[in-house]
């Protein structure tokens, strides 16, 4: 039975849509993205991806979804089944559904650590702490046994603290849930961030423990580097971010515009949602880590800093900063910050939710609330691997996998169905119907020759990546996979040493020094001067000893090892075997649809 | 700031702003009916 649910109000769909898009990777991923691929230069393959790639495909799934629920169908397996009858395509829906319960499970654990900093950041828990026990902290807390607040398991605990809201939100439905959270989430979010721009952007060298002015963070994230329009790695880069900034690729978009009507607008929508989150991401995202860390830290560190990628800035360092504008405004500076990425992570993982309930409540007549309750349960099933096996690799491959790849193959194939399969012109037809704006029809070859192969070759750029991006050596003896190429991770080229899944030795992975041996530990110091830290169980026996210099692939201890290849195989296959159920659930219910209609 | 990344920064907020808003508001003044049922319908 089709789910009656409809929108409340336009202006809540296109606020829940913006609200699906903008994430944690507006704020964390995108700064860090523009500094590493040529500054304000950035900004040419950028705004080409967004036209070229972006809008194409936001407006193909709007498109599909409304279609899809003209029909009744609010997943994409049946969507794309509605628009091809052959078998294939029902089952290439099924990433709609997978990703979504996939990407949920872990990224509402980053949900939820942000609930945990804003309430730190009031607590005034990083108030006395100097950066490098900031850094710790976040390292602690990801340690499910430590209890930073004096609460057991507090990780876990914040955890389900967030996967309870999530589930309570979610089961008042579409408008009477969803709408009202982005109705309050985004306009917050936007007050937050304005109001962290501003105190980014007037800091002043000398004052707060500032070396350097807010403006010269702005001035170091937009300086234009010409020369990196040459490498394709920031082609790909920009294609890259556009496409994860967008939820393009999930199967989310087509969920929330299946309950439109036949004669709605979804290209203005569209385009309203989809501008939100650039404006949301290049102007508010822009203006707050890297000129408040500019501001303090100055060039050189920041440059090592963005290293760690946007979640090591913004969770092992951004308190520290906050902290030295005194206690109460560092106060609510965090709570502002940790806030912000909280409705910005919440509104997306409700849209996350969407579409696996919707499944159920279309195909097995589940109830709103049921269905929600069964969203929870599989997402606290499949996050806990990811909670406490987290410092395993296990988190990792969750989000390259199924935040990654999967996205990249999903939205290749829909658009080909798309522009293809089902045909441009009826396509086209639905796209425009009840459209408020004129669409410029160079569209349409776009969406039928451009999309589809910027698409393959991205896919094809992340499955032979080069090592170091070193696109020259591509066709060359010199050629080496990335480690994180889709060819490196599946061969993994990332694990030299410790290959076997238990073994009873252990191996450096890293040229250094032992700067620490005892009965629980072993700590090696490389050459960079970062540490790495091995914890020892009781039966462990150490074969090394202080101040001894190592190389990769020396023996570090003898014992019964489990090594992390074990959690990082056995998490992939988890992956799979989640979409082979799901695979299975899909045909359960055509099979069900088939014998009604007879 | 530097010349040019001032002007870089500009152009791209600047554009991104404009069409921003204009999309926004036309969505805001749209006068055409948009799931206009009945919301006790909703299951």
């Amino acid at each position: 039975m089709a789910s009656k649910e409809k929108w409340g109000t336009r202006v809540g769909l296109v606020l829940a849509m913006a609200g699906n898009a903008v994430g944690l990777g507006n704020f964390l991923r995108f700064p860090v993205q523009a500094v590493q691929n040529g500054g304000g230069a950035f900004m040419i393959p950028y705004f080409v991806s967004f036209l070229l790639l972006g809008i194409p495909l936001l407006w193909v799934e709007w498109s599909i979804g409304k279609y899809g629920g003209i029909f009744g169908k609010h997943s994409t397996p049946f969507m794309f089944h509605q628009m091809n009858k052959k078998w294939l395509w029902k089952y290439v829906g099924v990433f709609g559904i997978f990703t979504n319960l996939a990407i949920a499970s872990y990224y509402s654990y980053i949900e939820s650590w942000t609930i945990a900093y804003v309430y730190h950041s009031i607590v005034g828990t990083f108030s006395s702490m100097n950066q490098h026990e900031v850094a710790g902290f976040f390292s602690n807390y990801l340690n499910v046994s430590s209890a930073t607040t004096g609460i057991p398991y507090e990780s876990i605990v914040f955890f389900l603290i967030c996967l309870s809201i999530n589930i309570w939100i979610l089961s008042k439905g579409l408008s009477g849930g969803i709408e009202k959270a982005s109705k309050i989430g985004i306009p917050l979010l936007i007050i937050f961030g304005i109001f962290l721009a501003i105190k980014a952007l007037t800091l002043k060298a000398g004052h707060e423990g500032a070396i350097n002015d807010g403006l010269a963070g702005l001035n170091f994230l937009w300086t234009p580097h010409f020369d990196s329009l040459a490498n394709p790695k920031v082609w790909l880069a920009a294609a890259g971010q556009i496409f994860f900034t967008l939820s393009v690729g999930m199967g989310s978009i087509q969920c929330y515009a299946s309950y439109l009507r036949e004669k709605d607008d979804v290209a203005l929508n569209g385009m309203a949602a989809g501008w939100t989150n650039e404006f949301i991401e290049v102007i508010i995202g822009s203006s707050i880590i890297i000129p408040i860390a500019i501001g303090y830290f100055g060039v050189d560190k920041v440059v090592d800093l963005v290293q760690l990628g946007g979640l090591g800035l913004g969770f092992k360092t951004m308190p520290y900063l906050f902290s030295q504008w005194g206690p109460v405004l560092a106060a609510i500076a965090g709570a502002a910050f940790f806030g912000l990425l909280f409705f910005a992570g919440i509104t997306s993982t409700l849209a996350m939710g969407q579409p696996v309930m919707a499944f159920l409540q279309d195909e097995f007549s589940w109830t709103r609330k049921k269905s929600a309750l069964a969203f929870g349960f599989a997402i606290l099933i499949l996050a806990l691997p990811t909670i406490f096996f987290f410092e395993y690799g296990v988190f990792d491959e969750y989000d390259y996998w199924a935040g990654t790849v999967t996205l990249v193959v999903f939205a290749m194939l829909e658009v080909i169905l798309f522009s293809w399969v089902f045909g441009m012109g009826k396509g086209w037809k639905i796209l425009t119907t009840g459209a408020e704006i004129k669409i410029p029809s160079i569209y349409k070859f776009v969406m039928k020759y451009i999309t589809p192969v910027i698409l393959i070759l991205v896919f094809l750029g992340a499955l032979v990546r080069p090592e170091k991006d070193d696109w020259s050596t591509l066709f060359s003896t010199k050629y080496a996979l990335h480690e994180e190429s889709i060819l490196g991770k599946i061969l993994n080229k990332s694990i030299k040493y410790n290959k076997e899944y238990i073994a009873d030795t252990y191996y450096a992975e890293w040229d250094g020094t032992i700067t620490n041996v005892s009965n629980k530990s072993i700590i090696v110091t490389d050459l960079q001067g970062n540490q790495h830290p091995i914890e020892l169980s009781d039966k462990d026996k150490p074969i090394v000893q202080v101040n001894q210099q190592i190389k990769a692939g020396d023996a570090l201890y003898s014992g019964f090892i489990v090594n992390h290849i074990l959690w990082i195989t056995l998490s992939r296959l988890l992956l799979v075997s989640v979409f082979i159920l799901i695979a299975w659930l899909v045909r359960k219910a055509y099979i069900k649809q088939k014998h009604a209609l007879l | 700031m530097n010349g040019t990344a001032l002007i870089f920064m500009l152009i791209s907020e600047g554009i991104i702003a404009f069409v921003t808003i204009y999309f926004f508001m036309k969505v805001l003044r749209s006068k055409k009916g948009f799931n206009q049922e009945d919301e006790s319908k909703n299951d």
